[in-house]
């Protein structure tokens, strides 16, 4: 076999010949391509291949090393599950795009050279985007737009970035960048976006909750892991990590409680546990290293888990809003069980897989000595576990009954929910096989009775504090409405700012004289009038009129030469 | 002497000759193969040409054995070779698309009329580029300009007359301009070979005539290459045209233009002199970055495609003079790259535009304007077109693996060398302009249903969609071997670069 042969192109290329195949067939050939990658990665000796010479620099576009591998694991058997659960969808176009997302965020694990890493990057966002495209009608549309144009704008920040610190470097190296210089810098902006630091979060909680019901669980898996992935090789030990994760992780928690679509209470409980990431990857020990790395494994598989079940929901339901759902575990009583399974692991039950993953990073937090970090990542542990562990199972599935009765999710359907949930709760009993994959030697044990005891002190308290409260009446009521957090900035005030002073501009000209507020009139709504068939903008001139540019031109030019001399 | 050292003249003359024999031959049928015969025979010497400028160094050919500079030269150096083979490859690509494209958009008696325009408008081009002679030049500009108008006004929409009129108008004055830039610069020297006049200006430069040649001529340029703000005829010409002709002078024309302003700017004046002694880089930087944003930003709200890739034209020119303005030698590789890189892709998006044009047009009808509305759901019935243009139009965002993207690249570069941080940045901007307006293309013909009691009409036929996939094939292909564009772009650059200082 030759090591030089990039494996994501094994997706990449072999999504091509996806529409061709139809029903039974398809299933099959798609679920070869992450199998036979995956054997393919199994074979591989670890160094870098596939070197390319380009601008006169030299381009890896395949390092395997113990960091890479693992990720190039996780992301395949994600891309695996997924091609189980989506196998009902008839849309081809979603099937492409998924296979081709999945090989280009591998692509992007793979690349040992900024620009390589930027191609895949720039590539994972324009594959993604039709995921969320795919459910064809108008808010999905919108939100995709917006998602695209986000994750444009990180490739841009990168390309940029990469490009600075080129220059400062002479290297195109993809190794430990820093933030000694401004492409540094710009860089961490670009991974920032992907993996939804605060303020640059927004994309996530909007776009992954319209994307069809098998599209979320592909966006889930890839995006922010890449991002998470890129951070913990080009920034490890970054002190300003710390602090941006503990935001991260402590955050979202009361977003999440107010939410009432439950796939968008997903979205902010993904930007709580990949805020315990950032914090490792800022603590940046070994041990750190291997708890963040460790924890996007087991978070892509029961985020993925859960966002399965509720694709299932929404696909029989029609609905994942909160005050709509309740009593389905009636009618999906599987689903129900393996959702139960995903929330007791991302709420770090002790023997699912949550539990092995997090503690590494509660543990390295606190043998640094970060009391403040520890203690919000507690109480953020808390928080998921009552908004993702609670919430969720609690408001699609028991609650009061909300007179929903559908059939039980499909088979393909149920069949990657068995297999994720196997998955979990493997790794929440057999630490040990995970363990062996991660970059650094781990000389971590789980299972000691003062975390398993802390554990669960924490849960039951916090399942208590739910209970109290519901019973009680004071938890906040599931209500339909759209929650606004940071985009207020450019949902609300942007439009709003511009209106008032396209508002302003008018009085204050209609104060002057009828000339002005004729003009003003015509201020306010110009940018309209300029786009129709007549406008300004798109008429065309009269030959007078060029002939005039003409003119204004050749004095100008005199001018300058006579002024220049 | 063999017929290989006179490969220089027969690259003009080939065309010349095809023209006036297809209009005695008077049939369509005969007077196409005449042209296309010659435009591939041009074609072939286009490369013949550069392989040996590439191997023995500039090729000096005197017109009837006159010694220059009484005589005519053609002058060929690395820089007017790569223009010979985008012109003649580019006529050799359009003209057997044309034939199956101006079946619904020309009437046929005039079939032979278009050919024979096009022979003279390809010998036009070819000529500008190829001579070393000042008045030779203007000669070829205005054969290539008239041949034009009448290219534009064989577009059976009535507005193409006005749109070709207002052109003849524009492009007249433009004419005059270069031409009293000539006789200032003969005034002054004496002469009207290009080198020898470049020699008898080192003594005299900065004297007022020349620098009112230099006025003259660069405005004068500047309408024929569509430079920001002489931009306007351009919209009316390429969107009524009959398609052919927008894909060949789309690609071609205002390049040419362009190659004059560079030949003139290194060449003739020196760039001492046009960009170190005179502000006319902040000024050509000023209406670069204008070109970018506004035309860019026009093209966004076009409901014409035709109309919104010509205004997108526009902008793309600033990126060339936004090279050119940086006076260095990545600069002008990158402006020099980008008439390439830009030329194949705009010409492949217009043959594709085309396509949908004759698809869309029935037989004998007007041809049909390609606007959004009739485009909705175009995917599902032309799958290959719509494609092709989503291909094209990544080229001209600049996405990387398109040849759009190595220009602007090396643009970047070039601004980095200077230290303009913020014009890389702005090139970087500017390309989410070009996302939106190809974005929009996207989002109609792939995710809108198509407008109801449409008929169904299938993919164009198969010879619009071969020239046009062609020169698609060539915007991926040169977006990865790069080795003729920016090899011979650099070369070009840095043998200007070198004999102007």
């Amino acid at each position: 076999m030759n090591a030089d042969f990039p494996v994501a192109l094994i997706l990449i290329l072999g999504a091509a010949l996806v529409p061709l195949l139809r029903g039974g067939l398809r299933t099959v050939y798609m679920a070869l391509l992450p199998l036979a990658s995956f054997v393919w990665l199994l074979a591989l000796p670890q160094g870098e291949f596939a070197q390319l010479q380009l601008f006169g620099q030299s381009l890896v576009l395949m390092r395997v090393d113990r960091l890479s591998l693992i990720f190039g694991y996780i992301f395949l058997i994600a891309s695996l599950l997924n091609v189980i659960y989506a196998q009902h969808v008839e849309d081809t176009v979603q099937h492409v795009a998924s296979l081709v997302y999945a090989g280009s965020a591998i692509g992007a694990v793979f690349a040992g050279d900024l620009m390589t890493l930027f191609v895949y990057w720039e590539l994972t966002a324009i594959s993604s985007v039709l995921l969320i495209w795919a459910r064809r009608r108008e808010s999905a549309f919108r939100a995709g737009m917006r998602y695209l144009l986000v994750q444009l704008l990180s490739g841009m920040f990168l390309l940029v970035g990469g490009l600075l610190h080129w220059y400062a470097t002479g290297s195109l190296e993809f190794g430990q960048i820093g933030l000694s210089g401004a492409g540094g810098v710009l860089i961490l902006i670009a991974f920032g976006i992907k993996c939804a630091f605060p303020f640059l979060h927004n994309w996530l909680q909007d776009a992954y909750p319209e994307a069809t019901p098998t599209g979320a669980v592909v966006l889930s898996a890839f995006t922010t892991k890449l991002g998470i992935y890129a951070l913990a090789r080009a920034y490890p030990g970054t002190e300003m990590l710390i602090w941006v994760g503990t935001v991260m992780a402590a955050f979202p928690i009361f977003f999440a409680v107010i939410e009432n679509d439950l796939r968008r209470v997903l979205a902010y409980s993904m930007n709580n546990q990949i805020g315990f990431m950032v914090v490792g990857i800022g603590i940046g020990s070994e041990l750190a290293i291997n708890g963040a790395v460790a924890h996007a494994f087991a978070d892509i598989l029961f985020k993925a888990l859960l966002f399965m079940s509720m694709g299932a929901v929404l696909l029989r339901a029609g609905t994942v809003k909160g005050s709509e759902l309740g009593g389905l575990y009636k009618s999906m009583p599987w689903t129900t069980g393996f959702c139960l399974v995903g929330a007791a692991s991302i709420s770090a039950f002790p023997l699912f897989s949550g539990f092995v993953t997090k503690s590494m990073i509660m543990s390295a937090a606190a043998g640094e000595g970060l009391q403040l970090t520890w203690l919000v990542l507690l109480f953020a542990s808390a928080g998921v576990f009552h908004h993702a562990g609670i919430k969720i199972p609690y408001f699609a599935f028991f609650s009061h009954d909300s007179g929903i009765r559908c059939e039980e999710a499909p088979r393909n359907m149920l069949l990657a929910m068995a297999i994720t949930a196997a998955l979990c709760i493997g790794i929440g009993v057999f630490p040990r096989t995970l363990y062996s994959l991660l970059p650094y030697a781990v000389a971590y044990e789980p299972y000691t009775a003062s975390h398993v005891l802390a554990q669960l002190q924490l849960l039951i308290f916090s399942a208590l504090a739910f209970s109290v409260l519901m019973r009680t009446g004071i938890y906040p009521p599931e209500l339909r409405s759209i929650n606004i957090d940071s985009d207020w900035f450019y949902r609300k005030a942007g439009p709003l700012a511009a209106r008032s002073i396209a508002t302003a501009w008018k009085h204050l000209l209609a104060g002057g004289s009828e000339v002005l507020s004729a003009q003003a009139a015509e201020f306010g709504d110009s940018f309209a009038r300029h786009r129709q068939p007549d406008g300004l903008l798109v008429r065309s001139w009269p030959t007078r009129s060029m002939a005039m540019w003409v003119m204004v031109m050749l004095l100008a030019y005199l001018l300058v030469y006579y002024l220049g001399k | 002497m063999s017929l290989a050292q006179h490969l220089p003249a027969l690259q003009v003359v080939l065309p010349l000759i095809s023209a006036p024999l297809a209009v005695l031959l008077r049939r369509g049928g005969l007077a196409f193969a005449m042209v296309t015969a010659a435009a591939w025979a041009a074609f072939a010497i286009a490369i013949a040409l550069w392989l040996q400028v590439d191997s023995s160094g500039s090729i000096s050919y005197h017109i009837g054995n006159w010694e220059p500079p009484w005589g005519i030269e053609y002058r060929i150096d690395r820089l007017n070779s790569f223009m010979l083979v985008l012109v003649s490859g580019m006529a050799a690509v359009v003209l057997p698309y044309s034939r199956a494209s101006i079946e619904r958009e020309i009437p046929r008696e005039s079939h032979y009329l278009f050919y024979a325009m096009m022979g003279l408008c390809m010998t036009g081009l070819l000529g500008i580029t190829i001579t070393g002679d000042a008045f030779n030049l203007f000669v070829f500009l205005e054969i290539s300009s008239l041949s034009t108008y009448v290219l534009i006004a064989l577009g059976r929409d009535r507005r193409a007359l006005t749109a070709s009129y207002q052109y003849l108008i524009m492009g007249s004055i433009g004419a005059t301009f270069i031409v009293i830039a000539i006789g200032f610069l003969y005034l002054m020297t004496g002469t009207l070979n290009l080198a020898d006049m470049a020699t008898k200006l080192s003594t005299i430069k900065g004297t007022r005539p020349v620098l009112v040649a230099l006025a003259f001529f660069t405005v004068g340029v500047s309408l024929k290459a569509a430079i920001f703000p002489l931009h306007q005829w351009l919209p009316n010409a390429y969107t009524y045209a009959p398609s052919a002709v927008t894909a060949f002078i789309g690609a071609t024309a205002t390049k040419v233009s362009l190659y004059a302003l560079i030949r003139f700017y290194f060449t003739i004046f020196g760039d001492s002199l046009v960009f170190e002694q005179l502000p006319l880089p902040e000024i050509m930087l000023m209406l670069s970055l204008f070109a970018l944003f506004v035309a860019n930003f026009i093209a966004i709200f076009q409901s014409n495609l035709k109309r919104l890739f010509a205004y997108s034209s526009i902008g793309q020119i600033g990126y060339i003079t936004l090279g050119l303005s940086f006076d260095s030698v990545h600069g002008l590789a990158a402006s020099i790259m980008h008439l390439f890189n830009h030329g194949i892709a705009k010409g492949a998006i217009f043959l594709l535009t085309g396509g949908i044009v004759a698809t869309l047009t029935t037989r004998q009808g007007i041809p049909t304007a390609p606007t959004f509305e009739r485009l909705a759901g175009l995917s599902k019935q032309m799958p290959l077109t719509c494609f092709g243009i989503v291909i094209g139009g990544l080229s001209l965002i600049g996405v990387p693996g398109t040849a759009g993207f190595i220009s602007k690249w090396y643009l970047i570069l070039a601004a980095i060398e200077k230290d303009q941080w913020w014009l890389a940045g702005a090139i970087v901007i500017s390309s989410l302009l070009a996302l939106a307006y190809v974005w929009r293309f996207v989002e109609v013909a792939y995710f809108r249903s198509p407008p109801v009691g449409q008929n169904a009409h299938g993919e164009a036929s198969i010879s619009l969609l071969i020239p046009a996939w062609l020169l698609i094939a060539g915007t991926i292909w040169f977006g990865f071997d790069t080795s003729f564009t920016v090899g011979s772009a650099l070369n070009a650059a840095q043998q200007l670069m070198s004999n102007s200082r």
